[in-house]
């Protein structure tokens, strides 16, 4: 059985061996959201290079006698725990299986030393070794194989953190029992990126979706740096009810070393619309899809990749539920109305025909 | 930008147009008497009725029409803030101003119209039902009556010995005043039901704006909209003969030239006859279809024009052979109707909402089937029939001399129409020579030259002094007027930055070349892929909706009959604009964004 798992090809049998991260992006590609491209490492991988070296052996030795009130103590062996397993050999099959699989998103996106994230991805919410590690374990814009095979080594290593390291063995469980996915997945580098609600956030209105967009990456949208771009989708219809161009005078981009660089957009570029009429609805469909997988409404952040093929070219980067108008459950506006007094909602309707005017 | 419109008071006669007030019934001119009333309303020309001048016999629908609707408003449902809509002509343009009810009313009136609007809301299907039949006879009543030439000698039998006591002089005079009679009482069968109909409408329409506030008006006139539909009927016969002419063989006699040519083939042939009875068939009803608004002697029936749906039927024929499915997706169109409710209800948090939803909708497509339907039997078939006979009318007179073309008969008022056939009827009674070959030719001749000098003038918008804000509801859906409009129009029509706004009719946002159409002559000009930009569309011009990318009008709100259609046949479109026709030029490429209601000048 290969250690890799794609993405497109996980079923929920498989979330032991792949961890949360990894069964929340599968799920969401099996629910038609469209997340960038990707694989998980099965917990087999870090098995199968473990016991192909001397590692057990070696992590007895480290344990052995480990005081976990002495703090220099449990650091000075942690940190060697994890320098071996960073520099490990890893186990001939998984490190082809994972080379051919990294070699594989890079034809697809057709862009060799494909930057990607790597991440660990824990085996089960309630395991304390899985809260503690891979708490902050995520590498982004790491390029080309060797880099890759890097990354997952540190993640796996991220097992021993100081902390879940002490927590094992003061509640007595056996260390080699851990378990550690990692996921690798493309980082999208975007066109255009933003967030999307799918309720109408100055009203609450369920049925829009309102997107907010500005050129290149989203982080200025969700600091508020950059004034973006505004679209308002009717839910059903999906068609763009409301559009509000802003002057977007920064944007973000990637630098030419890889970092994130806020820089300013010409004038023409500032004015011009961050998106297309066929992307705004692509990321109202998405939005929807996603409210629907879910069962509530969400928050989104989402991003039009520039490697990937116009009309596939829309991510999901992130869904959470939308937490403002959610909370408040709204009163019914049709309190009291029925059947028998319908002719009493008509009158008033002709006597207040507030809505009446074009909006 | 200026605060209000000219003053009735304040227009200027057309050169050339003087003397134009004698055309109309004097109630329906601005006067000195009634100067106070009339210089404080805001008048709006209604365009999407009436977008031309009127001749003198053709101003009796527009009476007919308006003073029907004020009838049911005001007399007998008692729509609680609405009376009923004054109307005048000026320079031969109709222009409106709707009577709002003393608030102090309101709430009487409300009572009444819960109990009368409640009756027939109650009991609107059998209602309906009657409605039908009613209108049938009516039609069957308006077919009965014959204009021909008085006999020399009255019939043995029929007349004398039979002791009705009555001649065929008695019978011209009593038929014309029962074709006058029957209008009017069209009109009133034409408003018995409309208004409710709206009413209704809006009220679930507003519904969706409270729960939804940013719900596209397009979603909820979705919702409603019904899928077999009388009015798209005369289209549908039009594709099922150019369906049958391909598969019997005989398509080929419809590239012979012109109908006599094509007709000549088509009897060589069983097949041929086999289609001529099926044109015949379904040209009684569904061929009493007006090109125009119904409104005009001028506008083309088709079934006396048959050239017009021959050239249709030409051009689905050739759609056919390029192997374009015609068949409208009725399944697929009622399934996405079901689809857009369902997801919209869901969407409602409340049971209770969920409930006044479902029930506010189950009325509006309850009384909507009339909303769609109606204009087919009132403005289409009975106004069809109406014309037939006034043709045939005008036919008598031409013989007696009073006039040259049976179609001069509509440059008299319907008044003056009863002058000459009494004087026809003395003449013949004496005998002696009637006085109307001397007294009408000049009339007609002044006036046909008047009516050229009026329509050389372009109508203002609007009279007097706007409402700060336009809610009188009918006013918003029928007509298309809002706050915006009146805004835009007193901006003096410049497309402001090239642009121009008018109602989201229908959703879709195009690019295209315009084509500007003054009138149905001109629709044989339309290309492939053209944008139409007209004073307005009607039903009638839904054959050529298959060659347009989008539609732009002057005139007409949500509901207004082009808004429907266009919806029906899935096409972008803007209504109300104003001033489309005189900003926008053939050729000029243009984006038309039915969702939003705007048209773009791209160059």
């Amino acid at each position: 059985m290969s250690s890799v798992v794609w993405f497109e090809s996980y079923w929920a049998g498989m979330k032991p061996e792949v961890g949360g991260k990894a069964a929340s992006l599968g799920e969401m590609l099996g629910a038609g959201l469209p997340v960038p491209p990707g694989f998980a490492l099965r917990t087999s991988a870090f098995r199968a290079s473990r016991d192909s070296s001397d590692l057990d052996a070696q992590l007895a030795r480290l344990l052995h006698g480990l005081d976990t009130e002495n703090t220099n103590m449990v650091s000075e062996r942690c940190a060697e725990i994890r320098g071996l397993i960073e520099t490990m050999p890893v186990e001939a099959q998984v490190r082809d299986e994972l080379q051919r699989a990294y070699e594989e998103l890079c034809q697809l996106s057709q862009t060799d030393e494909l930057p990607v994230a790597v991440r660990s991805s824990a085996t089960s919410e309630d395991s304390p070794d899985a809260s503690f590690a891979g708490e902050h374990d995520t590498y982004l814009w790491v390029r080309g194989a060797d880099q890759v095979l890097d990354s997952v080594r540190r993640c796996w290593a991220s097992l021993f953190t100081d902390r879940a390291t002490c927590y094992r063995v003061q509640m007595g469980y056996d260390h080699r029992t851990v378990e550690m996915s990692v996921v690798v997945q493309k980082m999208v580098q975007p066109i255009a990126a933003g967030v999307a609600f799918t309720l109408n956030p100055s009203d609450g209105d369920r049925s829009q979706i309102a997107i907010e967009s500005t050129w290149g990456f989203g982080e200025g949208v969700v600091s508020g740096e950059i004034t973006p771009d505004n679209f308002l989708v009717d839910k059903v219809l999906l068609e763009i009810s409301r559009r509000k161009i802003s002057k977007k005078a920064h944007e973000f981009r990637l630098s030419d070393h890889d970092t994130v660089e806020k820089v300013e957009t010409d004038e023409e570029r500032a004015m011009s619309p961050s998106l297309t009429d066929a992307q705004i609805k692509a990321i109202a469909h998405l939005a929807k899809a996603a409210e629907k997988h879910y069962g509530c409404p969400q928050d989104i952040e989402w991003a039009v990749d520039v490697d990937s093929p116009e009309g596939g070219n829309i991510v999901l980067l992130q869904a959470r539920p939308e937490t403002v108008w959610s909370k408040h459950r709204r009163p019914p506006v049709a309190a009291g109305a029925s059947s028998t007094d319908f002719m009493s909602s008509i009158v008033s309707t002709l006597v207040n025909p507030l809505h009446t005017r074009k909006s | 930008m200026a605060d209000r419109f000219p003053s009735p008071f304040d227009i200027a006669t057309p050169e050339g147009a003087e003397g134009w007030q004698d055309m109309y019934t004097y109630p329906s001119l601005f006067s000195e008497q009634r100067r106070g009333f009339e210089d404080s309303m805001f008048w709006f020309q209604d365009g999407v009725h009436w977008p031309n001048v009127l001749t003198p016999w053709d101003a009796t629908f527009y009476e007919f029409a308006i003073a029907s609707l004020s009838q049911y408003n005001t007399r007998h449902l008692q729509v609680p803030p609405a009376n009923g809509i004054a109307f005048r002509i000026l320079n031969g343009f109709g222009y409106l101003s709707p009577v709002p009810a003393d608030p102090n009313t309101i709430e009487e009136r409300a009572a009444n119209f819960t109990d009368r609007a409640g009756h027939y809301f109650m009991n609107w299907d059998s209602l309906y039902d009657q409605w039908m039949v009613k209108i049938r006879t009516l039609v069957g009543e308006l077919e009965s009556l014959e204009f021909a030439t008085l006999p020399e000698l009255e019939d043995a039998d029929d007349v004398v010995k039979s002791g009705a006591g009555l001649g065929t002089g008695y019978k011209i005079q009593d038929n014309y005043h029962r074709l006058i009679s029957l209008g009017l009482k069209l009109w009133n069968y034409h408003f018995e039901f409309l208004n409710l109909g709206y009413a209704a409408y809006l009220d679930f329409f507003m519904f969706c704006k409270t729960v939804f506030p940013s719900i596209p008006d397009l979603a909820i006139a979705k919702m409603v909209a019904g899928v077999d539909v009388d009015l798209f009927r005369p289209d549908d016969e039009l594709k099922r003969l150019a369906r049958k002419a391909v598969e019997s063989g005989v398509a080929e006699a419809f590239s012979a030239g012109d109908v006599e040519a094509t007709c000549q083939i088509l009897k060589g042939s069983s097949e041929g006859q086999s289609w001529i009875a099926s044109f015949q068939e379904s040209a009684e009803p569904w061929f009493n279809f007006s090109t125009g608004s119904g409104f005009y002697h001028q506008d083309k029936i088709w079934i006396e024009n048959v050239e017009v749906p021959f050239e249709f039927i030409r051009n689905y024929i050739n759609m056919l052979n390029e192997g374009q499915d015609l068949s409208r997706p009725v399944d697929a169109i009622r399934a996405e109707r079901d689809r857009v409710v369902t997801e919209y209800t869901a969407l409602l948090e409340n049971p209770e909402d969920q409930e006044a939803f479902q029930g506010k909708l189950g009325l509006a497509r309850t009384v909507f089937p009339y909303v769609e339907n109606h204009n087919f039997y009132v403005e289409h078939w009975s106004h069809s029939v109406i014309w037939r006979k006034m043709r045939q009318l005008g036919q008598v007179f031409v013989k007696e001399g009073f006039w040259s073309e049976a179609d001069d008969i509509f440059y008299l008022k319907r008044t003056e129409v009863e002058d000459a056939l009494w004087d026809y009827y003395v003449a013949w009674a004496t005998p002696e020579a009637p006085a109307g070959p001397g007294y009408w030719p000049k009339i007609i001749a002044d006036r046909k030259r008047i009516c050229e000098a009026l329509a050389k003038v372009k109508p203002s918008p609007g009279l007097g002094v706007p409402p700060e804000v336009v809610t009188e509801p009918f006013t918003v859906m029928l007509w298309g007027i809002t706050s915006d409009s009146v805004k835009s129009w007193l901006g003096g029509g410049e497309a402001t930055e090239g642009e121009l706004r008018g109602m989201a009719a229908s959703p879709g946002v195009v690019e295209g070349l315009a084509r500007v159409v003054l009138s149905p002559a001109q629709l044989s000009e339309i290309q492939q892929g053209e944008i139409l930009v007209a004073p307005l569309t009607t039903p009638s011009w839904a054959p050529i909706f298959g060659k347009i990318q989008a539609t732009v009008t002057d005139s007409g709100g949500m509901m207004s009959h082009a808004a429907i259609v266009c919806r029906e046949y899935g096409l972008p479109a803007v209504t109300g604009t104003g001033f489309a026709t005189s900003n926008i030029t053939t050729g000029q490429r243009i984006r038309v964004d039915g969702t939003n209601g705007i048209v773009t000048l791209l160059d």
